[in-house]
């Protein structure tokens, strides 16, 4: 099938493939929330079972990196949602701008990220044979507050009186930790390839106020997986703030 | 020629003639919509073959009374069928009162079977005609399922959990036993004998072979002080910890305010996970036996629990709550 | 032309083969595997699950050899295991699951509804390299080590204490998963923007409704199977603990997630057989269908209420009792939108003009096997029964009939309805009907005796069983060796088919759907120009364009006299 202009040759109109590319994205996400739907199920039944293990395990990650990459995905939505604006009124280099700045935000999460994983990865937080909740309290690095690891051992022993199996049981919670968040991270990476490809069609102008299928349809993208965050966020890091 | 080739299993339980009657049932069913409409596409095929090449059939597009009637009757037969499964599995998944109860643990690939006297048997069942039977299963490793075509009953063994079926032998004989969830590679020998005896000859067979083995009461006693477990659940109902006398199929009052009913996969779960229900008035101290029972250790232990049953509970320190009885 | 009862050499126009079709508008191996023809895809995933097929069905051969006694005489143990486990991986997501749907459905789909190709060719494309990636994945599997948890993966056996190469086999069916979503998203945009002008909804051929009713589960069950054998097979490389009750995971969790698809996936493999059997019909009884929206509404309600039956798979895994109410309840109400299509396939011969050509003697073997597939899924639904039958070989036969008896019939009916349109060539009419009379009757002496020995008691997937169940199991073999030649039958004489077949026409039987207003093989394009739908589904009244006397196939060769 031969391109025409902007019309892809199975089309009979340009209103028509714009219809499909919309209908398909969203199919699309409706795909994708019965993906991370699996991991969800899992990690409510998990809760259920093992609170205690999960509010440990939830207790260990930094708020305010996750607050940080919270906002930085917020304001990244907003650049995606003002290229798609951009886009329409034709705005051109508008649309690059903010599809670059998405990019830089997007990049600036993933960064975040890296460093809670090497966080975690310092701490023996990463799932496997030597996985040890408890790991940090029994071996404080030279710049740890004290008190801190006072308040953490205390949190520890009384956790594990609680639930001896504590160690397997958060690892349960790391393992959901790293499951959801890096099949999150999975989606960034690729939103963040087609940000680029999207960039630089942008710049090279082609995307017009009739043609812009691509911006709108990323744009949905990017707004999705910036939702699923908002689900993770708490899930993931407010279980047991309160006390 | 019907011995050498039965339709259905012997009947050997109090389920088999319920089973095989509801059986009939669907298949009477089954059969009369089959025949009927094997018959109507084969009649029409015949009638209305095509007799010159530019003939076209009657166009006609549907009828709302047929397709209501086709949706209604269904509906009410299969509700019918419905309903009397579902009686007889209610049935089945809950046991009566007083069984004799049967430990039975699956591991790859072999069943570990215990009496009621703490006679162990491998792949192979005693039981009594005419007496409720109730198995309380566990696996130490996957999925098994314990089968006995002749009674028609079956149940999954799932590791961490206890699951229980019950059933009533009503013709001694010898009976085969399957495990029907695939297990792995020796899944098709981890197969069986049930056998059921006259109550009589059950009760000479319990006591002739059962001279040699261990009592689980008495491995469960002996644990219960190994363990130290009576440190703190003394009888006396003064230790740190509610004594367990009387205990068994009562009430119990949690911290929380619930109750539940002290059964088996309820004392399996205190020794497993002490703080999963806490009895009102008392501190979470017990320590966690996950990993450290095997599950003939569990079997033991609660074994002796339930032989307090009948022990008077101490006045205070006992964990049943005030209004109990029999459930 | 005037006479009714003349033979096909007397009355039937010679047709020649277009110049141009999509078989020739390019040549190459690039032109093919770089193709974004959905005819072209088409073909390319005919042969996949054809290859998957004869992959599934020596593994077949080799287990009803194998139960020919008691002991088992052909493999060991941990072979016989593998070679189940491995009949039904290939045969369920490379071949069933992708069979109608990826061949049928892609071919058809765009043709059906006057459109030029799919909404996104190249996705299209796409899908079918993933399903070869997922496939090479389970491919390698099998040849290293094989896999021997049974298709459906119980945790923890699969992720604890299988020694067999399970890791690379789940991530093959987790990639092939995405193959899978990717058609359905397709066809669900193509349904829903790419009909032709005039082709309403309720003029849609019942084919493209099943198919829009298949994808649905595609898009929304299949992401979570993929993630959940995902899930399976990180257990296994990092020693996680989801499933794994030692650390604290639940096995039963497994059970949930996996049937919350490979229940639907049921549906995948029969729902649209029921579309080709909904085509096939007033073809040959050359009337229109009887309750046309009953048949569509019964596809959408059966892959809505689809999603909602899955426990019933665990019924004996300590469930809730009311859980198990609940959904015994719902897995009835599921039968009742199957049972308003084969009253009504019925009711459209009454009155009919039928013809016993091949695809109408598949679509006939189909409801037969279909009903006793079917009914026999009542006995299963039934709680107090499945106690009894749960797990035995009336399992397996209940659902070899569905899957085999239902699905496969009507995939191969299709094959045949539609075989001119793919060729451009008629197949042999008497040997394709002898195949399906061996079909069928292979099919039940296969699969019937199964009933009777699940009934007295034997469990699925045992290598050996007990002595008194050898007649009826070698009833079974028997059975299936005539099986065997009735698929091998139709492979031969299609090949065949393509060099010496007769020039079918653009519209051989005739049928009334819009792929029967283009040549065979029809153009790239599909249409020359876009169609305008002015008819109803299956109008054979005021449809002279079908020129009923012209008609090419489904004639037998002429009796020596001449004259019928």
């Amino acid at each position: 099938m031969h391109r025409t202009g902007e019309l892809y040759g199975q089309f009979e109109t340009l209103e028509q493939q714009k219809e499909s590319a919309a209908l398909g994205m969203w199919v699309f996400l409706a795909t994708e929330v019965l993906f991370f739907g699996g991991l969800f199920m899992t990690y409510t039944l998990n809760r259920h079972y093992y609170g205690t293990a999960f509010g440990v395990g939830s207790n260990t990650l930094d708020l305010k990196l996750g607050g940080a990459n919270t906002v930085i995905l917020i304001l990244s939505s907003l650049t995606m949602a003002m290229s798609v604006w951009a886009s329409h009124v034709g705005k051109r280099k508008a649309t690059t701008g903010f599809l670059l700045a998405t990019l830089v935000l997007g990049s600036a999460f993933l960064g975040v990220k890296v460093i809670e994983y090497k966080q975690k990865f310092d701490h023996h937080l990463i799932p496997g044979y030597h996985f040890q909740i408890d790991y940090r309290a029994q071996h404080p690095a030279p710049n740890d507050d004290p008190k801190e690891i006072e308040a953490e051992k205390e949190e520890l022993s009384k956790a594990f009186a609680k639930d001896p199996d504590l160690n397997a049981h958060a690892q349960l919670y790391f393992s959901l930790y790293f499951g959801m968040t890096g099949l999150h991270a999975l989606h960034m990476i690729v939103g963040a390839g087609m940000l680029l490809w999207l960039i630089r069609q942008s710049m090279l102008g082609r995307f017009t106020p009739t043609y812009n299928t691509p911006v709108e349809m990323i744009g949905l993208y990017w707004h999705f997986v910036d939702i699923v965050w908002i689900y993770l966020f708490p899930l993931l890091y407010l279980i047991d703030r309160h006390q | 020629m019907q011995a050498q080739f039965p339709l259905i299993p012997e009947q050997a339980s109090n389920f088999a003639p319920t089973v095989d009657l509801l059986m009939l049932f669907i298949v009477a069913i089954c059969v009369f919509f089959a025949v009927a409409i094997t018959a109507a596409v084969i009649y029409f095929f015949f009638k209305y073959e095509r007799k010159h090449q530019t003939e076209i059939g009657v166009p006609i597009h549907g009828d709302m009374r047929l397709e209501t009637a086709w949706i209604v009757v269904p509906l009410v037969l299969a509700m019918a069928m419905f309903a009397w499964g579902a009686v007889v599995y209610v049935d089945y998944r809950h046991s009566p009162g007083d069984t004799l109860d049967i430990y039975v643990v699956g591991k790859q690939w072999m069943w570990k079977v215990q009496q009621p006297n703490g006679l162990k048997e491998i792949n192979e069942v005693h039981l009594p005609v005419g007496r409720d039977v109730r198995l309380i299963m566990a696996s130490e490793d996957v999925i098994h399922d314990f089968s006995v075509p002749a009674f028609r009953v079956k149940m999954d063994v799932v590791p961490g959990h206890y699951n229980t079926m019950w059933f009533r032998p009503t013709k001694a004989g010898r009976y085969r036993l399957y495990c029907s969830q695939y297990c792995g590679t020796n899944h098709a020998i981890m197969t069986g004998w049930v056998t059921v005896m006259e109550q009589g000859d059950y009760a000479a067979w319990l006591s002739g072979a059962a001279g040699a083995e261990a009592n689980p009461l008495v491995a469960g006693q002996k644990l219960f002080a190994e363990r130290a477990c009576i440190t703190c659940h003394s009888s006396d109902g003064k230790g740190r910890a509610p004594s367990l006398n009387g205990l068994y199929d009562h009430q119990v009052l949690l911290a929380d305010g619930k109750t539940v009913t002290a059964d088996d996969a309820y004392i399996r779960e205190s020794i497993l996970q002490p703080n999963a229900k806490i009895v009102a008035g008392y501190q979470p101290l017990m320590p966690a036996f996950q990993g450290q029972l095997t599950e003939e250790q569990i079997i033991a232990l609660t074994s002796y629990i339930k032989s307090l049953q009948n022990e008077p509970p101490p006045p205070t320190g006992a964990g049943i709550a005030p209004a109990s009885g029999k459930k | 032309m005037d006479t009714p009862t003349s033979t096909r050499t007397a009355t039937a126009p010679i047709y020649k083969i277009p110049e141009e079709h999509y078989l020739n508008a390019t040549y190459g191996i690039r032109s093919w595997l770089l193709t974004t023809d959905h005819k072209r895809i088409a073909l390319l995933y005919l042969f996949s699950v054809t290859f998957f097929f004869f992959v599934g069905g020596i593994f077949a051969t080799m287990i009803r050899i194998h139960l020919m006694t008691p002991q088992g005489f052909l493999v060991t143990p941990e072979t016989y295991n593998k070679l189940f486990t491995m009949h039904g991986v290939a045969m369920i997501f490379f071949f069933l699951i992708p069979s109608i749907p990826a061949v049928l459905g892609n071919f058809l789909v765009p043709l059906m509804i006057g459109a030029k190709d799919l909404a996104f060719p190249k996705i299209n494309l796409l899908s079918w390299y993933i399903y070869l990636i997922g496939g090479c994945f389970v491919l390698y599997s099998f040849s290293t080590g094989g896999l021997d948890t049974g298709w459906t993966f119980y945790t923890p056996l699969s992720s604890v204490y299988s020694n067999s190469a399970v890791t690379p086999a789940v991530l093959g069916i987790f990639i092939n998963g995405f193959s899978s979503i990717l058609t359905g998203l397709n066809f669900v945009v193509t349904i829903h923007t790419m009909r032709a002008p005039g082709m309403t909804w309720f003029r849609l051929p019942l084919f493209v409704w099943a198919q829009y009713a298949t994808s649905i589960i595609f898009i929304l069950g299949t992401p979570v199977i993929a993630i959940t054998l995902l899930l399976v097979g990180l257990e296994r490389m990092f020693h996680l603990g989801f499933f794994n009750p030692a650390l604290g995971g639940d096995p039963i969790l497994f059970q949930h997630l996996f049937w919350f698809y490979s229940h639907p996936a049921v549906y995948i493999m029969i729902l649209p057989a029921m579309g080709v059997i909904s085509e096939i019909i007033p073809t040959f009884a050359r009337k229109p269908i009887f309750g046309y929206s009953f048949i569509a509404g019964s596809s959408i309600a059966i892959a809505v209420i689809g999603f909602f039956v899955w426990a019933h798979h665990m019924f004996l895994t300590g469930e809730s009792v009311y859980a198990a109410l609940a959904f015994s309840f719902l897995s009835y109400l599921v039968a009742i939108p199957s049972a308003v299509k084969v009253f009504n396939w019925t009711s459209t011969l009454y009155k009919g003009s039928i013809s016993w050509d091949t695809p109408m003697l598949y679509a006939l073997g189909f409801i037969g096997l279909f009903l006793i597939g079917g009914l026999t899924g009542l006995f299963l639904a039934c709680l107090g029964l499945d106690i009894h039958i749960h797990d035995t070989y009336f399992v397996v036969a209940h659902f070899h009939y569905i899957m085999v008896g239902g699905a496969v019939m009507g995939y191969l009916g299709g094959i045949h309805f539609w075989w001119p349109k793919i060729s451009g060539r008629l197949y042999p009419e008497f040997l394709a009907r002898v195949s399906a009379i061996i079909l069928f009757a292979g099919f039940n002496l296969t699969f019937f005796p199964q009933f009777i020995l699940g009934y007295l008691g034997m469990p699925r997937r045992y290598h050996s069983y007990p002595p008194e169940f050898q007649v009826l199991n070698v009833m079974s073999t028997a059975g299936a060796s005539i099986l065997a030649l009735g698929y091998l039958l139709p492979m031969i004489y299609l090949v065949w088919s393509l060099k010496y077949g007769v020039v079918a026409g653009p519209n051989p039987w005739p049928a009334t759907g819009l792929e029967w207003k283009t040549d065979s093989p029809p153009l790239t394009e599909n249409f020359l120009v876009t169609p305008e739908v002015t008819w109803e589904a299956y109008d054979f009244e005021t449809r002279p364009d079908l020129e009923l006397d012209h008609i090419v196939a489904g004639k037998l060769p002429a009796p020596a006299h001449g004259d019928d």
